[in-house]
């Protein structure tokens, strides 16, 4: 590359930073907000540094005024259930559909990838029905079972499957490994990255879900963090914004915690929702 | 990185798995295994997917009402009531007004922050990781923050703009305002994103085309962008383009936790329509006629995806 002007790189940091600052604004308004006592919220003179720091006391109070570990806690059971279970659909059918012959592969997964461009919204009414008709609204199942399948999830695995050599299974065979132990025992080992982004993916994406809880719940007790925070929004609405700023810090921070701990992997896994 | 966003899609050949020739019996136990091992798939697929959206448009066709005790085919009746409905009409300008508002916004505001994260080398991953959160963040405790930030008396907007002697303003109460405050939070919602795909496409453009531009003479940074940048991103650009659309056309968190749809009807979109038919009023039928409408235009931005994918080569 050409040597750079010092005054490109003056205006490439300037123009970044100015960027970057109006992108963090809401997350250092969400901080300070909720470090802030409320007689310093509601005065009209803007100030980012709080005089007296409220922040404990604001978690205190948003803890006590909604169930929010409750909520982080549904929230990990959900995105830990929908993601086993699309492993444990998707890894044996991915592997099929890579590596063996059978009557029907190609139309079977000529539908996977027909049904990838399937918005999750329009399957909604007739899933909501369904689960009516079967008596399991609100509850976990209800959060669950509608994600067990992840199209994308087996498309995905396959496209990795088919890079694996296939010498490696002729030789599990002759080891007499069965083929469903191929699948766990062979396959799964050496798709570790591809499962990580894949992982990352479907738990960010159901973490962050509030469609689908919103519409299928109504206990309080089963609500996932977004629908916990908008109810305590909804609850709280212009009367205490330091709490409510707090529950909204305690929803988002195990993501973006994990997320600046491994941000190459999350990058890599939340831009295959590109596929969306 | 984004290469198996952007590959898929792209035809691929099934026949390349080889599965060498065996003998006859393993084969036949080998096929019935295979059935075995993509059988709870397919099930689920035909219930969770592909059985509800035949049922979607099936129902369409139906007047039922959830806990109705029966329903009857009702023709084209849903669709004759929807295009008659001035709501209808509103929620279909509205959610096209957000989409050609938030897709050049946060493409042309995601290619320009890439290209100039990828022009220096200091600090990259810095800038990519902030410009990157809002990715991540869960999108309604962030809403919550931005309606606070929209406070029209103690917000920080308002305050920002009287310090510099402007008038405040009340951003989401206001109809002439409500969805452009909505369409801001969309677009600094999916910079980043848009900012990672550009990236990947920038890494992928190949040196010796620069130094080839430099000889012939493009030494300025415009016309390097113009001869070698744009040219090669054109593909990414437009992957980018048709996948903002699709995600911009289900905008629906922001709306039902800030706006409700509100002021009258000035920020309802079609998925909050959808949602307050099938879901509040529990008009199935005519939820479903709304899905319809939903799917005709996310399916042609998808076709046009599958298409766009053909063109794209790089890794």
């Amino acid at each position: 590359m050409t040597r750079r002007l010092p005054v490109w790189t003056v205006t490439r940091h300037a123009v970044l930073i100015a960027g970057a600052l109006v992108i963090l604004m809401p997350f250092i308004w969400m901080i300070s907000t909720a470090s802030k006592p409320q007689t310093e919220i509601f005065s009209s003179h803007l100030h980012l540094i709080p005089e007296h720091f409220a922040l404990w006391d604001n978690l205190r109070a948003a803890f006590a005024k909604a169930d929010l570990w409750r909520f982080l806690l549904n929230g990990l059971i959900v995105t830990v259930s929908v993601f086993t279970l699309q492993l444990l659909v998707a890894l044996p059918a991915a592997y099929a559909l890579a590596k063996l012959r059978f009557l029907g592969r190609d139309t079977l997964f000529a539908l996977v990838v027909f049904c990838i461009l399937i918005p999750p919204q329009a399957t909604a009414i007739p899933v909501f029905l369904l689960l009516h008709k079967l008596g399991l609204l609100d509850s976990y199942a209800a959060l669950i079972l509608p994600f067990s399948i992840s199209v994308f999830g087996i498309f995905l695995m396959r496209q990795f499957f088919k890079t694996v050599p296939d010498d490696l299974i002729d030789a599990a065979r002759m080891d007499g490994i069965s083929e469903f132990g191929i699948v766990w025992r062979v396959m799964l080992p050496t798709a570790i990255p591809a499962v990580t982004a894949f992982g990352i993916f479907s738990v960010v994406a159901h973490w962050n879900d509030y469609f689908w809880p919103l519409i299928v719940l109504n206990s309080e007790y089963l609500r996932t963090p977004p629908l916990g925070v908008a109810n305590f929004r909804n609850n709280e609405a212009g009367t205490d914004y330091g709490p409510l700023m707090a529950a909204a810090m305690v929803v988002i921070a195990p993501l973006v915690i994990a997320f600046l701990l491994a941000q190459r992997r999350f990058i890599e896994g939340i831009t295959m929702t590109g596929i969306k | 990185m984004s290469d198996m966003a952007i590959r898929i899609g792209a035809g691929d050949s099934p026949e390349q798995a080889a599965v060498g020739p065996r003998p006859r019996s393993h084969r036949a136990g080998t096929a019935l295994t295979a059935q075995a091992l993509v059988a709870p798939a397919a099930m689920l697929m035909l219930i969770i997917l592909l059985g509800p959206l035949a049922g979607v448009l099936a129902l369409s066709f139906t007047d039922y009402q959830l806990g109705a005790p029966s329903f009857s085919w009702i023709g084209l009746a849903n669709y004759r009531e929807m295009f008659a409905d001035k709501v209808f009409w509103i929620s279909l300008r509205n959610t096209l007004t957000y989409v050609v508002i938030v897709v050049p916004g946060s493409v042309a505001l995601g290619l320009g922050i890439a290209l100039l994260i990828q022009s220096g080398s200091s600090l990259r991953s810095w800038y990519r990781t902030i410009y990157f959160l809002p990715v991540m963040a869960t999108l309604i405790a962030m809403a919550i923050v931005w309606e606070f930030m929209l406070h029209p008396q103690f917000g920080l907007i308002n305050g920002l703009l009287r310090s510099f002697g402007m008038q405040g303003h009340s951003w989401l109460q206001d109809r002439n305002t409500a969805l452009y405050s909505l369409c801001a939070i969309g677009i600094w919602q999916a910079v980043g994103f848009n900012m990672v795909l550009f990236l990947a496409g920038l890494v992928s453009i190949p040196k010796p085309l620069y130094d080839a531009a430099e000889i012939d003479g493009a030494s300025g940074a415009w016309s390097r962008f113009r001869l070698v940048t744009w040219p090669m991103l054109g593909p990414v650009t437009a992957f980018v383009v048709v996948i903002s659309s699709i995600r911009s056309f289900q905008v629906f968190d922001t709306v039902q936790v800030l706006t409700k749809g509100g002021p009258s009807k000035s920020s309802e979109v079609l998925i909050y329509t959808m949602y307050t038919e099938g879901f509040e009023f529990f008009r199935s039928g005519y939820g479903a006629a709304l899905t319809v409408v939903f799917l005709v235009f996310v399916l042609a931005l998808t076709l046009l995806k599958a298409r766009l994918n053909r063109g794209v080569h790089y890794a």
